[in-house]
This record gives structure tokens, sequence and C-alpha cells, in this order.
């Protein structure tokens, strides 16, 4: 039983606000995201969880346990860094052993435990190497299986595919996602890549300058952004936001994903009209076509087309608008979702 | 002549214009006194040195033979086997001590390697105060000679038993600022996630010393060693300023560089002699350093 569980958390270093005053309920076996660009506590609030930093408020609690003054080899939990921090001078084989060996495990269960975790992620060929011959994608591996070896309950993972190329990086995707099937553990994975988001978690966590804004499925957090900020940093490209009064009468401001804003020409005599706009950008990407627009000097709005379709041109004026039912309302000063 | 040839010859004046500096430099103060001094090793001069004549090659192995060189050779040795390892203990002690993010830990970093900025004649007086028999406070100190009840003649630096060990004391001290800032760069340089990832993985304090910090500060380490070990081998100041060689009759801190270089040294008079014993300790660093770094190197790991 390992859900997680914080309690008012707060990491300040110096004047600086880490992490402030966050709570946030992990389920046992829960694949739990925390996103946010960087700089925004993420990294810090994992390393709380992990015990490498000690909190300067709140509670941590790992299952029923208050861990706050637990070491972290005493927590059950295992952490993969971004830069892999596999020991240069072992082999594969002494790396991924290491974490049974300090655990004072004997020498035949621990050769059986490394072959095992080797064999689960394809590094059995590998062994007797040194992290130095080895691959990105492969040393990757290696620090999972170091991790996964002692059978953590809580895995702890900041930003380790950030290092891998694109295409590996959707491999390792996929194998992380199959490795928290097989392992039946609780998993808080730290990234700032969207789609490794909505992709691998079971539940988001965005964070924002050391707070949480907004916790949900993937879905959720897409279809229902709480903000503003969570609503133009899910999604590619971004959620248009448009200025307040201009799509509909009110003083919130209005948003509307790229695919569900639509582009009409400026003479078009539709009872709501939408936004005059000009277009500044037309981007092909062969399955579709991206057209960028105008809305004022601070207004940029992006709308995903059929490339098949009758494409405006560059310095084309049109009018942009947002079906009712696929309206976002904000807030035109906090930024909160209204509704 | 192919093309490529030619081409290659049209460098060549260009090559020795870029050389050349730096050529002229490496054969006035290195090969031709290198040089030299080999040569000299084989003639006997007259106390002014104006006037020698060849001896012969034999005079080497004379030098090789005579037990002055060999109990110099043996009193470096001593002297090396206790400022190297000591002082490279004491560097990685002071250096993991000072390698933690606290509070005016900078304080304790400078002073730490203040003794670089000090000269060894400074260093060597000071410790001649501290160990001189009339005023200075470490001399005679009851405990010490109960311990070592060989401990005859007044004053450290005056009993032969213990002349090395003070004067390596010094030397330690004196190179320890030395190693403690080579020894901080190369902590610095382990990635701090390697750490915490043993850290977390459940290894102490110790295992993380000897499993992480030990083995990756290896080509730092070796370097530190090589230059301690000549250093040793070329000690002078300390021991001219501080025992003279002495205590005599027994020279026990004669060292190869003392015998070669000391005001009191046997063979002060004879600089045939001088040469053949220069050129003698060159040949046994050259084969101690080409030692080290064949025996350690090969256990050394530089990262990936």
């Amino acid at each position: 039983m390992a859900s997680i569980r914080l309690v008012g958390v707060s990491k300040h270093f110096g004047d600086v606000k880490a992490v402030d005053n966050v709570s946030l309920d992990i389920a046992d076996r829960e694949f739990m995201i925390l996103l946010g660009p960087s700089g925004c506590g993420k990294s810090t609030l994992l390393r709380t969880i992990a015990g490498l930093e000690d909190p300067t408020g709140g509670e941590v609690f790992i299952g029923d346990r208050m861990v706050n003054e637990v070491l972290p080899k005493d927590r059950d939990v295992a952490m993969v860094f971004q830069s892999y921090a596999l020991y240069p001078h072992k082999s594969v084989r002494a790396n991924i052993e290491f974490p049974l060996k300090v655990r004072g495990v004997d020498k035949a269960e621990r050769a059986d435990a490394a072959s095992q975790a080797a064999e689960v992620l394809g590094l059995t060929p590998y062994l007797d190497r040194k992290p130095g011959a080895l691959s990105g994608g492969q040393r990757q591996r290696v620090a999972l299986a170091r991790a996964i070896v002692r059978r953590p309950a809580v895995f702890c993972m900041d930003e380790p595919l950030s290092n891998l190329d694109a295409k590996l990086r959707a491999e390792t995707r996929a194998e992380i996602v199959a490795l928290h099937h097989r392992l039946e553990a609780t998993f808080v994975y730290v990234t700032h890549d969207q789609v490794e988001a909505m992709t691998m978690g079971t539940r988001i966590a965005v964070m924002r300058d050391g707070v949480i804004e907004q916790v949900g499925s993937p879905q959720e957090v897409y279809d229902r952004p709480a903000s503003v900020f969570v609503a133009q940093f899910i999604g590619t490209p971004p959620m248009n936001i448009f200025p307040a009064g201009a799509i509909e009468p009110g003083d919130h401001l209005v948003g509307g994903r790229p695919e569900d804003t639509v582009i009409s020409d400026d003479h078009a005599t539709s009872h709501d009209r939408g936004v005059a706009a000009t277009v500044v950008l037309v981007e092909h990407l062969g399955h579709e076509a991206q057209v960028v627009c105008a809305v004022d000097d601070h207004t940029r709005a992006i709308v995903r087309m059929n490339p098949s379709d009758d494409l405006p041109r560059n310095g084309d004026t049109v009018r942009l608008n947002v079906p009712e039912e696929a309206r976002h309302r904000f807030d035109a000063v906090s930024g909160a979702r209204i509704d | 002549m192919s093309g490529a040839t030619k081409r290659r010859w049209r460098d060549v004046p260009l090559a020795a214009a870029m050389l050349g500096p730096s050529l002229v430099v490496l054969i006035a103060f290195v090969l031709y006194p290198l040089g030299r001094a080999v040569w000299l090793g084989q003639q006997r001069c007259n106390v002014q040195a104006t006037k020698c004549r060849s001896v012969g090659w034999g005079q080497y192995t004379d030098v090789l033979r005579s037990n002055e060189f060999q109990s110099a050779v043996w009193v470096t040795l001593k002297f090396a086997l206790i400022t190297v390892p000591v002082g490279l203990a004491l560097g990685i002690g002071l250096a993991v001590l000072a390698d933690k993010h606290m509070r005016h830990i900078g304080f304790f970093r400078t002073v730490f390697s203040s003794t670089v900025a000090t000269s060894v004649a400074v260093a060597s007086l000071m410790w001649l105060f501290l160990l001189q028999p009339s005023v200075g406070v470490l001399a005679n100190i009851g405990w010490l000679n109960d311990i070592f009840p060989v401990i005859k003649e007044p004053g450290l630096l005056n009993d032969k038993g213990t002349a090395l060990s003070s004067v390596a004391i010094s030397s330690i001290w004196a190179n320890l600022g030395f190693t403690f800032i080579v020894i901080t760069a190369g902590l610095q340089s382990i990635p701090r996630e390697l750490q915490e990832s043993a850290f977390v993985d459940g290894a102490g304090g110790w295992r993380r010393f000897t499993n992480v910090t030990l083995p990756l500060l290896g080509p730092t380490l070796l370097f530190t060693t090589v230059v301690l070990t000549s250093r040793a081998f070329q000690a002078y100041g300390e021991i001219d300023l501080l025992t003279n060689g002495g205590p005599v009759p027994q020279q026990s801190t004669t060292t190869v560089t003392y015998l070669i270089y000391g005001s009191s040294s046997i063979i002060k008079n004879n600089e045939g002699l001088k040469a053949a014993v220069a050129v003698l300790l060159f040949v046994i660093l050259l084969g101690l350093s080409a030692l080290q770094f064949r025996g350690l190197g090969k256990r050394v790991h530089y990262g990936s």
C-alpha cells in the first residue's frame, strides 16, 4: 500500500518559494504526472517526496506513515534521474545490483534479481559493459533496471526521457507505461513535455510558480482547463484566448482550441460573425494546415484546417469564431475558469 | 615528386617559423642543460670547477654503489612514503569536509587552501620556531617522549629518529593547500545526482565515499600522487632550513636533492659528482612516474 499524501507542503530556498503550500493525494498504483514549465517547482516537489529535500513546511505521507523525518532509503522509494546517474566505473550488472548490495542482499539472490531486471528491459547482452559503452537509450534503461531491481513501492522519475531523441522517447514512453502495469507500483513522474503527460499519466498535476493549478485525468485537463495557463500549456498548438468582448459580450476571456476555432471570409453574413483577424502565416504540415492569425497586437490565434480546404493567404482579412459549445470562459483578471 | 609531397614541403617554412620560438626555449633551458649535466657527470673538477677532466662513465656506477647515494635514496624514499600518503589522506579529508553547502564554508576553504600562498621558506621558518628546543611549543612534548623512548636529543629536529618525520610534517603542511584545491576541484566535478542516487538507494556516507566519491576522484588522485611524489623527491628548502641534512653524523635527512645541492653535503665541492647524482635522480623520477601512470593509470576511470 503506497499512496502518497502531501499536506500543505512548502519548500523555500531563501526568499524563493519553489513549492508553496501544495496539497496532493496520489492513490496507490497511480501514475501521477507533475507537469509544468521549468522552474515551476515540480522537480523540487518530487525530490521532497523522495526525501532528497526537507520540506520547509507541511507533511509528506507515504502509505499511512508520515515520512518528513524518514531517510530516503527507508521510504521504499526509487529515483530515476534525467542524467541517468549511472556509476561510470561499474559494469551494467554492478550498477543494477548496487541497491541490493547496499542492503546486504546475498550474492546469488542479487545476481538473480539483476538478471531478471535486465531481462525485462532488454539489457541482458550488455550486462558486462560499462555505461560509457552504451547509447543514451540503453543507459536510461539501465537506470530503470536499477530502480526496479529492489521492487520499491514508489518510483520517482525526474524527466527521465528528456535526454533522448524523439523516436527513442516515444519507444521508452511505451516501455515505462508497460513497466507501470507490470510492477503495480505508484509512479510519480516529472516532465515539462505535455505529450508525455497526456500519453502516460493516469492523472496530471499542472504546476506553475510552486503551486498546483489543476489536477485531473489527461482528458479532463484538456477538456476543462482550470485556468488560462493550463489551457495554453496543454495542447499543441495551444488554446486560442480571445480578448474580452471579441467573441461574445462580457468582460471575460474566451478560449477555443485550434481545432474548434472556425475561420470564415470577411464577407460572411452569419448572425454571430466573431472577431476580425489578419492571416500572418499558413503552415502546411501534410496532414493538416495551421493558419496563424493576428487578432490584435497582443493576440495570435491558430486555426487547424484540412489541407484540401480552400486555405486563406497571408495578409487576408478573415473572421474567427468559436462555436458556443466549444467555448472556454476565463476570468480576465485571475485567469481562472468561469462555469 | 608527387603533388602531395610538394605541398607538404611548401608548409615547412611556416611550420618551422611557428615551432621555432618554443624550440629555442626548449633547447636553451631544457635540452642543453640536460645534456651538459649528463656530460658533466663523467668529469672530475677542481674546487672552483674551473678545470674539469673526463674520468669516464664509470663515475655513474661509482655513485650508484656509494653508501652516501644509497643512503640518500633511502632517506628520500622514506620521506616520500610519509609525505605522499599522509598528505593525500589529509587533502581528501579536508576537501570532503569542506565540500558541503553550508554557510561561511568559503572561510574554511580559504583557510584550508592558504598554504598554497605560503613559500617554502616562510613555512619552514614557522615550523623551525615551533620545533626549536628553546622556544618551540612542539619541541619537547612530554607524552611524545613517553611513547617514543628513542627520542634522546632535545628537539624533534635534532633527534635522528624524529628529524625526518618532523621535516615531513612541515612539508605535508606546506603542500596541503595544493592538495586541497586540486581534490576540491575534483569533488565538484562529480555529478550531484550520483551521490543522490546512491543516497536514495540506501548507501550511507562511508559507502558513498568508497563507491562513488573515491572511484570518480581517480584521475585527480593519480595526478596529485604523481605531483606529490615528484615534489617529495625534489624537496630541498625545508630540509636546508630545518635540519641542514642532519642531524650529524647520521645524515638522517640528507635526501638526494640535499646531497646534490646542500651546503653541508659531503660532495658539495665536486661538480662532477653532483651532476652524476642529479642525472640519476632524473632517471629515478622518470621511472617512478612511468610506474605510477602504468600501475595506477589502469585502475583509474576517466568518466564516460
